[in-house]
């Protein structure tokens, strides 16, 4: 990666010709349009077309009434709790993930700045090996979050069986990898002075990130982690098209039946259910913060 | 945590909790608890003995990737096809944001400085559509991607397109919310100096606005990019094309070894856009 180098020589006059990365990046970026236009087959006709919105019509009009007989209504109860569930435990397990992985991958505490200036000084060996475990907590949560969850269910289905448990599981190692890399951001963007002050007094590392970095970080970490358990309801809403339980495995039998009406209902119930975890979530941020 | 408290000195008392902070642990590890049994989830039969083994069987089944030319070929192909999903849903996601969000936030339709001499209809209507405006970015936002997904296949047919379609208009829910929050949220002192001028309100907005917005605006367009290549790579799961249609088909016939090599395209296709993202970021804003 490149740094980028801010160049104040060039900025005063906003004005004069676009610069040579200006350049590049507008053809570039039509370039990229255009191969994607391609790529992905972009049909405008077709969406257009008569045919097309009157599918469209059919399916709107096809889910309304939306389907709110008793016995569905029932049905409907057990997979949306599951829902909730799923996303409670996963967000508790890419919580115990995260957490030691993220202080693991934080640069300020393993490798860098003024914690090791002193003591890995014409100390090779010793800077390796602080770098190492960094460097594998790195590319451990970059694995975790680059799969899409999805993918990791389909992965745990085959492992653990059906049902919600591997959805569970699979947010948890895909969330994992998030609220590790989040975490280690949010450590290393504290105020180094405290950390420094610790330092001064001979605290070892761990006293260092236990009484300086923690109470700064903390209410970053739950905000965060607050926001993906929002995520997860979304998340784990969807991971039951694969068959990892829970209210989007209504969802895909609804729409694998054509079934419209409850295909809409259900929607409106996950909207409920978002907005509901959305203001609960909300609520309990502006407390912590 | 092993980590354990220094003994050399008695640490003084940390501050008392509230009952409600108690209680809301106490609630939070009951909820735990009660998904745990919620779910069927079970850590002894996941890491015991037989379920590590079974894991391990079906790890070392994945092993090793199969890196053929013709399937690298097709994986290529794929991967070319889902980046193409991710970058013109964004950029559709753009649009769509940008259209509703001068609607959908309460400074710029109809509340606030702007709109302090207004009569009471005029502002009723106004009213009116920002409330419309927000119901829809929640509606877009409210459906996943993988059910938009779904009817656009039922629109316009199998493939790619209605992959970008359907990221296009989630993503422009999402974004269109974050865009008005970001409005709402600009400095109003450029705002009242501009109006104290006599400008009119397009020009409030095009010079005291968008030039605090567009660095906001920007940043969360690149961000959820970066979350956009995750979901295109698994829109081909309900024929929506892309690198998720080959996961399907490997995972349901068993091809573990192809499955791995699609497994490692998906890493680094997201690897390689968070690293392009990142630097447009830093060269950007």
């Amino acid at each position: 990666m490149l740094p980028s180098t801010p160049s104040p020589a060039a900025a005063p006059s906003p004005r004069s010709r676009p610069s040579g990365f200006a350049v590049a990046f507008g053809l570039l970026f039509g370039l990229t349009t255009a191969a994607s236009w391609w790529a992905a087959r972009v049909d405008l006709a077709t969406l257009f077309s008569r045919e097309a919105l009157g599918n469209a019509l059919a399916f709107l009009a096809g889910g309304f009434p939306p389907a709110l007989s008793p016995a569905f209504l029932r049905l409907l109860f057990r997979p949306a709790l599951e829902t909730v569930q799923i996303s409670l435990l996963g967000t508790a397990i890419a919580l115990l993930l995260g957490f030691p992985l993220g202080i693991l991958a934080t640069a300020s505490l393993a490798h860098a700045g003024p914690l090791h200036e002193l003591d890995l000084a014409g100390r090779p060996l010793r800077r390796a090996l602080r770098f190492l475990p960094y460097a594998l907590a790195r590319a451990l949560l970059s694995l975790f979050r680059s799969v899409p969850e999805l993918v990791w269910a389909l992965l745990f289905v085959r492992a653990v069986g059906l049902g919600p448990f591997p959805g569970v599981l699979a947010i948890g190692v895909a969330y994992g990898g998030i609220l590790g890399k989040v975490y280690s951001e949010i450590f290393e963007a504290v105020d180094p002075r405290p950390l420094e002050a610790l330092h001064g007094t001979g605290a070892s590392r761990w006293r260092v990130f236990w009484y300086g970095m923690v109470p700064q970080a903390f209410p970053h970490l739950v905000s965060y982690t607050l926001y993906r358990w929002e995520c997860a309801i979304r998340a784990s809403a969807v991971l039951g098209f694969v068959g990892a339980g829970g209210i989007g495995q209504q969802i895909e039998i609804s729409m694998r039946m054509f079934n419209f009406p409850e295909v809409v209902t259900l929607i409106v119930v996950l909207f409920l259910m978002v907005a509901g975890t959305d203001a609960l979530s909300l609520r309990l941020r502006r407390r912590v913060l | 945590m092993a980590w354990q408290a220094p003994t050399a000195r008695p640490v003084p008392a940390p501050p008392r909790t509230s009952l409600t902070t108690r209680l809301g642990w106490a609630a939070l590890a009951g909820a735990l608890i009660w998904s745990y049994r919620g779910t069927a989830a079970d850590v002894t039969a996941l890491l015991g003995p037989e379920g590590l083994a079974r894991m391990g069987a079906y790890v070392r089944r994945l092993f090793p990737p199969d890196l053929s030319a013709p399937l690298l070929r097709e994986v290529a192909a794929s991967a070319a096809e889902t980046f193409a999903i991710s970058f013109l849903g964004t950029l559709l996601a753009v649009l769509i944001a940008l259209g509703l969000t001068f609607f959908a936030s309460a400074n710029l339709a109809f509340s606030g400085l702007l709109f302090e001499l207004e009569r009471p209809a005029v502002r009723a209507a106004r009213l009116l559509i920002y409330g419309s405006a927000r119901g829809l970015l929640n509606l877009l936002r409210t459906i996943p991607e993988i059910v938009w997904a779904i009817i656009f296949v039922f629109m316009v047919g199998l493939g790619p397109f209605p992959g970008a379609l359907a990221l296009g208009v989630h993503t422009g829910g999402v974004l269109g919310k974050l865009f008005a929050e970001v409005l709402e949220n600009v400095d109003p002192q450029p705002i009242e100096a501009l109006q104290g001028t006599g400008a009119g309100r397009l020009q409030v907005v095009a010079y005291g606005v968008l030039p605090q917005a567009l660095p906001h605006f920007l940043s969360y367009t690149l961000y959820r990019w970066e979350v956009n290549i995750r979901v295109a790579a698994i829109m081909g799961f309900v024929g929506a094309g892309g690198l998720g249609q080959r996961i399907h088909l490997a995972i349901s016939l068993f091809l573990e070894q192809q499955l791995l090599t699609l497994i490692l395209a998906i890493y680094v296709l997201v690897t390689a856009v968070d690293a392009l993202s990142a630097f447009l970021r830093r060269r950007l804003l």
